[in-house]
């Protein structure tokens, strides 16, 4: 079975839609849940650390580590040559060295290892290592790229419609070009992989990925083995974020490679300015588009340009920049339009998945011309998203998938009647007009986001479900647990199923030799496709009881109610525990692999055509900002977001899921601010110096709501995929900042404004306004 | 020897490195791994922990990061990690502690990986509050705790809710007080191997030992000095902590001034400070964290010399002096004369800061004091602007500045305290004077902002003095760490 409808009984004891708190809540509050670096390791446990390249561009010319290698307590320093097998891990290209072999592509880059006897003395014999290179200079900006065609991927473009007919006909054109900052993913717990040796020369790996079938692939692949003698574990990452999607296997590959050639244990943890520079962030963009548009605002003609600051190898880059441009439409109708991506090279780390994968990048610039199109002709920019809306006719997305849900313009219209959007944005007019140095600003922005992965192989995942004769029940599942309640949902899904409570069901750690061939916990189809899969595996189980006792007792197979512990059936009525231990008896099998594969999906990407998407998720959220015009200092002073999660499998992870991703996206947009030196150094390489949102940033007056929908797709109880949407509704933030100093024009001059929008970015905005109503001024006095 | 109480269990330390921090200690020395780490640098507070001392009032309970506190400086103290607070077979939400109970309830841990420390940072606010108190309260205690995952508002209703549980009983502080009753005062000294460790208890002990060890390191509160353990890495032979020396921690309010001991917490002074200077409560809100105010002193901040320390411009403006001691006896310098060069200082290699001596506030007095950063909580300056003078009918007299983020050392500006001496004040008159701070500053470009900016920015948070006169609109954004 690759896929099957799910509703929900209309029933009081569901397990599906409860509050339930996260699976290890009462282990977290107390301490006692293990992250990888709290395991008690083996008396001779050894350490690993990598050696950093001193430079971001040149050739490696010798590395010296004699001296090291006689320091007592230092075991080894290995090297590219030191690697048995595959040198390159790149995960989908080649491209990533996992130790330099010759060229060094950016400031840090791994180019040995040090193997010690403690942490400490191996951090420190991995700066002792002398590293002699030629150096060249860096080139570290993506326009430069741009200029140069320097892609680690090639160009991709996708069309619909006859771009100059649309720009031909069209009353209107604006152009402009945004700047948008990359983020580090600053998970809690950093990098980190512990590795032990097993006694038939295979390797057990405990790692915080979100990948353990990657890494488990690539250790093997790196160390000459098969997949079958390396085992990946993972119970829970103290936070991801995309940051170890990819970028946890290398971490995880040196230290299995010394522990292979020391025969001990090994781990390998990254301090934090480490994890900070040598691991990927999300693409810095830098975009430009031109649209024509009619005397109501409908966008006429669209000419995108994304241009992905990919660092120096194609990591996931090809499909983060292709969901840029995906999303660089967002929820609007563009009528002939043309979205090129570019994935440019520059000398840095490899830019990685980071929660929305491109997605944000590309679907602010359509809040950007919504903005734009709305200061030009002098509108509200509520009006222009609405005319805008994909409706019924107007409904073929740039890559020829046809929207069919549309639900946006009726989010967007409760939204604003429930947070009084229209009297709010007359009062903060009237209080602009008066205000000399604080300016508000009010903004409504929608999103529209594709759930599935693009890449249409990795839609697919497994499952483990064992129940005991004690009637409690074994899960186990092909997801990553890393904060956002995956293995609570999936454990409501097959307490559900069998209609037991939810203590009943157990989660284990992921494990590859419990659910092989996994893709990435990934594009926030954690529980789509590991709920699906999990109640495939009970509902293999469920047939059997039930096909059991209809052999048993004559029973009508469509009498069976299972609810509460019990089974309930025409025959008569047991606990589900006795029918487990009855079965058992009568020698029927109660353990069962679950599959699942999303339906429905294709993609042409030679004519850029198909449906990559198997169902769209959305959510609507209103900012009000203010803004300090003598000093660009902000303040998000009220958010409300009503967002659409389907019939929600836990209203209170969703919840948690929708507000953290808001500020998260927050910060990207306004106080995450990543800096290179200009030898290419990261210079913000620590919390110092890169301020994600604290406590006092969350919005004084936060209203989160759900939406009250269903999906009209099959998903697992016709739920919908939360992990990633919610990110984008911090595009409100960024709106109402320019909101706020387009005041200073009377709502007629759209402000450039960098992202991150730090008081710098905004106090230069400010000063642009300001010049352009003295220029509006001093034009309008000569008339 | 050291000796502290760790939640419910004394424990003495004979051997330990002298760099070794609280958080190494309890993570790779003890098997106590509730504790995390995730920075190191006490910018995250995922390892938050507690620590007790005799107070004025009892045993005071202040949060603290483990991972810049040095394991000898916990000599004496109480020491409370997240595993104290419930039994380790606690396992529905009833059974814990109301702090875990409420984030639990209230769903407000996902990942995980920053909860002990923000339980911590609750459990302190829980020790030092019968009632929930403020929202602002609240924020402030926690805003040097971050969480990538929740977007923190299940925290802040956690915080609300264990108050609304039956009160736990305080099985804290009958322990701790039957602890230091217990204990027999011992020398605070432990060493591995050649290295060592100690804490005098008196000047005169520290100055013999800044003799006999010129190059030990010397440690107060540790939030920047503890860097160059974790992150330099570097292995000093001696460390001598500042914190038990009795002269340092006094704190004496003359007729025309506060004497504040080098080694006294901020969190320990601004009470009394801001009775004086209210003004500054702001910037000192915003200076690090509560967890860092708990354990930063103004000698560190000074002794330490970075142009961007918060509370060198202040002290500029204010006219303060620093009492430094060494082998020949005690001398005052004028805070304006104490910074040479970058991170250069008059201080000799024998002498300590010992107290800083802040004049009491003259009745006409204005202060201003705006700090600018990227980040409103625990953010160090992109610059900070103090500005005091008298003014007497309208006109600005005795105008002393500090600016921070300027220059290589925190300066005042000679050129605006001239350009605003004796001059109305009004906004014609701040927006001219502050063309002039281009003569006195040729601030550098670097991750916080660009050298444009800083002195845009310098030159507009004049005007914002002048707006304030005006009382007539809204001079400031409302966040709520404001």
């Amino acid at each position: 079975m690759r896929h099957f409808e799910t509703r929900l009984p209309k029933s009081s004891h569901n397990a599906v839609g409860r509050p339930s708190p996260h699976d290890s809540a009462v282990t977290q509050v107390t301490g006692r849940a293990h992250y990888i670096d709290d395991q008690p390791l083996p008396a001779d446990a050894l350490h690993a650390y990598p050696v950093l390249a001193p430079v971001a561009q040149g050739t490696l010319k010798q590395i010296d580590s004699a001296e090291v290698e006689q320091w007592p307590g230092v075991l080894a320093v290995l090297t590219t040559e030191d690697i048995p097998g595959r040198r390159d891990i790149g995960p989908v290209f080649p491209g990533d060295v996992l130790l330099v072999e010759d060229r060094i592509h950016y400031h840090g880059q791994p180019v040995a290892v040090v193997v010690a006897e403690s942490y400490e003395l191996a951090r420190r014999a991995a700066r002792a290592v002398s590293v002699e290179v030629d150096a060249e200079a860096a080139q570290l900006t993506v326009q430069k790229a741009v200029a140069d065609q320097r892609w680690v991927r090639p160009p991709f473009t996708l069309t619909r419609g006859d771009i100059d007919q649309g720009f031909a006909g069209s009353d209107h054109e604006l152009a402009g070009e945004i700047s948008l900052g990359g983020q580090e993913h600053f998970y809690l717990e950093g990098q980190v992989a512990l590795v032990s040796p097993t006694d038939d020369g295979g390797l057990f790996v405990k790692c915080s990925t979100q990948h353990p079938s990657e890494v488990q692939h690539l250790v093997a692949d790196v160390l000459n083995k098969p997949m079958q003698a390396v085992t990946v574990e993972m119970r829970r990452m103290g936070g991801g974020f995309g940051g170890k999607e990819t970028q946890a296997a290398q971490w995880a590959i040196l230290a299995a490679m010394a522990a292979d050639v020391t025969g001990r244990t090994v781990k390998l943890r990254l301090a934090r300015a480490d994890d900070f520079r040598l691991t990927g962030k999300r693409h810095p963009f830098w975009n430009r588009y031109r649209v024509g548009f009619d005397d109501e605002g409908r966008i006429q003609a669209a000419d995108i340009e994304v241009n992905g600051n990919c660092g120096y190898s194609p990591d996931l880059s090809d499909a983060i920049v292709d969901r840029a441009m995906f999303h660089a439409d967002n929820t609007y109708f563009y009528e002939q339009v043309r979205i090129t991506g570019h994935r440019a090279k520059t000398d840095t780390v490899s830019h990685t998945a980071f929660r929305g994968f491109g997605g944000p990048q590309g679907m602010i610039v359509a809040e950007a011309i919504m903005d734009d199109v709305a200061r030009h002709l002098g509108k509200d920019p509520a009006d222009i998203r609405r005319v805008n809306l994909y409706s019924p006719g107007r409904d073929q997305t740039p890559y020829h998938q046809t929207v069919d849900q549309f639900v946006v313009g009726d989010m967007m219209q409760k939204l604003m009647d429930e947070a009084d959007y229209t009297s709010r944005r007359q009062a903060i007019a009237e209080f602009n007009r008066t205000s000399p140095i604080i300016r508000k600003g009010l903004s409504i922005t929608p999103v529209k986001f594709g759930i599935s992965f693009t890449v249409q192989h990795l839609n697919q995942a497994g499952a483990l479900v064992h129940v005991y004769t004690d009637g409690s029940i074994h899960l186990n599942h092909g997801g990553t647990e890393m904060g956002q309640g995956l293995n609570v949902k999936v454990q409501q899904i097959v307490a559900q199923a069998f209609g037991v409570p939810l203590a009943s069901v157990g989660v284990s750690a992921t494990r590859t030799d419990k659910v092989p061939n996994t893709s990435a916990t990934a594009a926030s189809s954690g529980s789509d496709l590991n709920g699906m899969a999990a109640l495939n595996a009970a509902n293999t189980i469920k047939q059997r009881l039930i096909e059991f006792l209809v052999e048993r007792d004559g029973a009508d197979p469509d009498s069976f109610v299972f609810e509460q512990g019990q089974v309930q059936y025409d025959q008569g009525s047991l606990t589900f525990k006795e029918l487990a231990k009855a079965a058992y008896e009568a020698r029927i099998s109660l353990s069962s692999t679950g599959y699942y594969a999303t339906p429905k999906i294709h993609f042409n990407r030679a004519e850029g055509k198909g449906r990559p998407f198997f169902y769209f998720a959305h959510g609507v959220s209103m900012t009000e900002v203010e803004v300090d015009t003598l000093t660009g200092e902000q303040a998000v002073t009220r958010v409300d977001i009503l967002h659409d999660v389907g019939h929600s499998l836990n209203p209170a992870i969703d919840i948690g899921q929708i507000e953290g991703g808001f500020v998260q996206g927050m910060g990207w947009l306004t106080t995450e601010d990543l800096r290179w030196d200009d030898q290419g150094a990261l210079a913000s390489f620590g919390p110092a110096t890169y301020k994600i949102p604290a406590i006092g940033d969350m919005p004084a007056e936060f209203n989160v709501r759900l939406y009250d929908s269903e999906n009209p797709e099959t998903t697992v109880f016709r739920s919908k995929a939360v992990g990633e949407p919610p990110f984008m509704l911090a595009n409100s933030v960024w709106c109402a900042i320019r909101d706020a100093v387009s005041s200073l024009s009377d709502y007629r001059f759209s402000p450039p404004l960098t992202a991150p929008a730090t008081p710098e970015s905004i106090l230069a905005a400010v000063t642009a306004t300001r010049a352009w109503s003295l220029q509006k001024q001093e034009h309008d006095d000569a008339e | 020897m050291i000796t502290f109480l760790l939640n419910q269990t004394p424990v003495q330390i004979h051997e330990a490195a002298p760099s070794l921090s609280v958080l190494d200690w309890l993570r790779t020395k003890s098997a106590q791994r509730g504790t995390k780490e995730g920075c190191a640098s006490g910018d995250c507070g995922a390892c938050t922990v507690v620590i007790g001392a005799p107070g004025d009032h009892g045993v005071e309970y202040r949060h603290v990061n483990a991972c810049l506190m040095l394991v000898g400086q916990l000599h004496g103290k109480h020491l409370i990690t997240v595993e104290g607070l419930s039994e380790p077979s606690a396992q529905t939400p009833e059974q814990l502690h109301p702090v875990q109970r409420a984030m639990v309830e209230c769903h407000g841990s996902q990942c995980g990986f920053c909860t002990p420390g923000f339980i911590m940072s609750m459990f302190a606010l829980y020790m030092n509050f019968d009632q929930c108190p403020p929202r602002d309260t609240v924020i402030a205690h926690l805003g040097g705790n971050l969480c990538r995952c929740t977007g923190y508002r299940p925290i802040l209703d956690a915080c609300e809710r264990m108050y609304e549980y039956p009160r736990s009983s305080d099985t804290f502080r009958p322990a701790a007080q039957a602890f230091f009753d217990a204990r027999q005062p011992t020398p605070a000294v432990m060493s591995e191997g050649p290295r060592q460790f100690t804490a005098p208890e008196s000047l005169a002990e520290l100055l013999k030992l800044r003799q006999q060890w010129p190059d030990a390191r010397l440690i107060a509160g540790g939030t920047d000095l503890s860097l160059a353990f974790t992150q330099a890495l570097e292995t000093p032979a001696q460390v001598i902590s500042l914190t038990d020396v009795a002269e340092l921690q006094q704190m004496t309010e003359h007729n025309d001034c506060l004497e504040i001991g080098a080694a006294v917490s901020y969190e320990r002074f601004l009470p009394t400070l801001l009775q004086h200077y209210q003004e500054a409560e702001e910037m000192f809100h915003r200076l690090g964290s509560k967890q860092i105010r708990h354990s930063g002193t103004l000698g560190g901040s000074l002794g330490n010399a970075s142009p961007i320390g918060d509370p060198a411009p202040l002290l500029l403006a204010l006219q303060a002096d620093l009492q430094l001691v060494g082998p020949g006896g005690s001398r005052w310098v004028p805070v304006s004369e104490f910074f040479l060069a970058y991170r250069e200082t008059v201080l000799k290699d024998d002498e300590v800061i010992a107290s800083v001596r802040v004049p009491k506030r003259r009745p006409s007095q204005a202060l201003y004091c705006y700090k600018i950063s990227k980040r409103i909580e625990d953010d160090i300056s992109t610059v900070l602007l103090v500005l005091s003078f008298d003014i007497t009918d309208g006109h600005m007299h005795n105008v002393r500045s500090g600016f921070g983020g300027m220059a290589a050392i925190p300066m005042s500006s000679e050129s605006l305290n001239a350009a605003l001496e004796g001059q109305p004040l009004t906004l014609d008159t701040l927006e001219q004077a502050g063309q002039v701070l281009a003569d006195d500053f040729n601030p550098m470009s670097d991750v916080r902002a660009t050298r444009q900016y800083r002195l845009q920015v310098c030159q507009n948070l004049l005007l914002r003095v002048g707006y304030e006169q005006q009382a007539m609109a809204q001079v400031r954004i409302q966040h709520a760490a404001l």
